[in-house]
């Protein structure tokens, strides 16, 4: 018997097909893993089921016009993806805001962040088997996507900054909101903890698999979580500082491992952050405007601007060609979920089928995102 | 390094690049053929240590195309935006930065998928997204697609 289980024998190699109707890919993306046995070999992509060509889009509207579509690029960061996007557009102009409008845009990315990690808790947890967790991160979500309704008028796609500003005023109700809804946080988020992060099964699943190294982390492009996970420092919020994040108090959480488990471990911790930057600005929101009147047809110089900001994902991205044009010349937007899709080939080589479900949860994609 | 001190430094290295300021970030342009050499010199110099390459962008300009690329170094912080261009619409083709920034892998695909432009050296040009019978590349500016665009 032993003599036929040496690692010797190699079967013959075959492919298989992992989506694009797969639950763990989490929308429509089409992987082709090339197989030795059980043993991932190599994963070839196939993607654009959901290209809406939105940068093309985008060269034919206006920059006030732009800010909508990017709601629809990664629909869990839709604050930020606005937000980028608007940011780009004052800088270029050099559109003062008012402080105000810098809190209540951080206050609103930092909600973002949150639900949109309380869902990928959810989420991930349901890719490995479990069950309860995935409640658990939906009913802190909800909470949040009922502030978010109030004020913006949506849930999901909320497309609330416009260039100079929000585009409404807070809801009376958000400041008491907001801290029921810390006070809630704070309760329920030890429960994560306990009912997932020490589970046996969901440790071995995720520990020491779709390892990455810090140095290969930043050569691959890696950036948010998934690149905080290997021990890189890479929090826009902290390097490249914007609206207020210059005036709150906060930790990048970095782990050193570089497995699933470390990429885990960094987003349940920075959803204590972001309940502490929350906690820092809700009794702290200046008095004043929420917009500055800007003209009705904004052209801006001829030149190239970028603008990232730290989605919940990692580093998103605005590059803006411009000709001095009322529209743009050339819109991108620089995906996180791309990015960090382009290690997936390394993390996933010599693991089993099943561990690249781990991994592919673990980078946290969002198909539209990557299809753009 | 500030924007002073790295096209001091640049310039040393070739005489034929282009500096430009109108933007957010330093835009150095420099010729195809130089292309990989100083992409090589802009990751190992101990000075500038681009190691991050966060945006590669396929840009139709128009009368040539190109790409442009961002670069930061997570050492120093600065940030360096590297454009090219070629003249060759027809059959476009440029040198492939993937074995010295990885994350260059898939980002020139995307470009090849919607610019048509070849990279050197890169073993895995394939249409990511649009798929292999897609006619034209969408992004170009010339690019026309009377059933499922609409311009106003």
């Amino acid at each position: 018997m032993g003599e036929f289980l040496t690692d010797n024998i190699k079967t013959q190699e075959y492919f298989l097909n992992m989506g694009p109707q797969h639950p763990a890919t989490h929308g429509v993306l089409r992987l082709l893993l090339q197989l030795n046995g059980e043993i991932v070999e190599n994963i070839d992509m196939d993607l654009g089921y959901v290209h809406r060509s939105i940068e093309k889009m985008c060269e034919h509207d206006t920059y006030q016009q732009i800010i909508h579509l990017t709601d629809r690029l990664d629909y869990l960061s839709s604050h930020m993806n606005n937000e980028a996007v608007a940011l780009a557009v004052e800088k270029g102009l050099g559109i003062e805001v008012p402080d105000r409008v810098k809190v209540i845009r951080t206050m609103m990315s930092e909600l973002t962040r949150f639900a949109s990690h309380a869902l990928w808790y959810g989420v991930n947890a349901m890719d490995i088997g479990a069950i309860t967790p995935f409640m658990y991160g939906f009913r802190e979500r909800e909470l949040i996507n009922d502030i978010m309704e109030e004020t913006c008028g949506a849930r999901l796609t909320m497309n609330y900054n416009k260039v100079g500003g929000v585009r409404y005023d807070l809801h009376p109700n958000f400041q008491k909101k907001v801290k029921d809804f810390i006070k809630h946080a704070r309760k329920k988020l030890p429960d994560y903890d306990a009912v997932l992060s020490n589970n046996i099964i969901f440790k071995k699943r995720m520990k020491n698999v779709g390892f990455i190294d810090k140095d290969n982390a930043v050569l691959y492009g890696l950036s948010g979580p998934t690149a905080r996970g290997s021990g890189v420092s890479c929090d826009v919020r902290k390097v490249h500082p914007y609206s207020a994040y210059d005036r709150v108090q906060f930790n990048e959480i970095t782990f050193t491992e570089g497995d699933s488990y470390a990429r885990y471990r960094v987003r349940i911790r920075e959803m204590w952050e972001s309940l502490s930057i929350l906690e820092q600005l809700v009794d702290n929101i200046p008095e004043g405007d929420y917009k500055v009147k800007t003209k009705a047809v904004l052209k801006l110089p001829e030149g190239s601007y970028y603008q990232k900001v730290e989605s919940a994902r990692g580093e998103f991205g605005v590059h803006i060609l411009s000709r001095g044009d009322k529209l743009p010349y050339r819109v991108k937007f620089r995906s996180p979920n791309f990015a960090n899709l382009s290690a997936l080939n390394k993390m996933a080589k010599g693991v089993k089928i099943a561990d690249v479900v781990a991994i592919l949860s673990s980078i946290d994609i969002v198909v539209p995102d990557i299809d753009r | 390094m500030t924007n002073e001190e790295l096209k001091n430094k640049l310039s040393g290295w070739y005489n034929d690049l282009r500096f430009t300021e109108t933007g957010t970030y330093l835009n150095v342009e420099v010729s195809p053929k130089n292309l990989k050499s100083l992409a090589e010199k802009l990751k190992s110099d101990p000075d500038c240590a681009f190691n991050y390459l966060f945006c590669y962008t396929g840009v139709d300009f128009g009368e040539e195309l190109g790409v442009m690329v961002h670069l930061e170094s997570t050492a120093f912080r600065h940030i360096l935006v590297l454009t090219t261009k070629t003249s060759d619409r027809e059959n476009p083709e440029l040198d492939s930065l993937h074995e010295i920034w990885p994350a260059a892998f898939l980002q020139e695909m995307e470009v090849f998928d919607f610019f048509g432009i070849k990279f050197k050296g890169h073993p895995h040009l394939k249409r990511l997204f649009m798929g292999e019978e897609w006619k034209g590349y969408p992004l170009r500016k010339d690019y026309v697609d009377n059933v499922n665009m609409i311009i106003r």
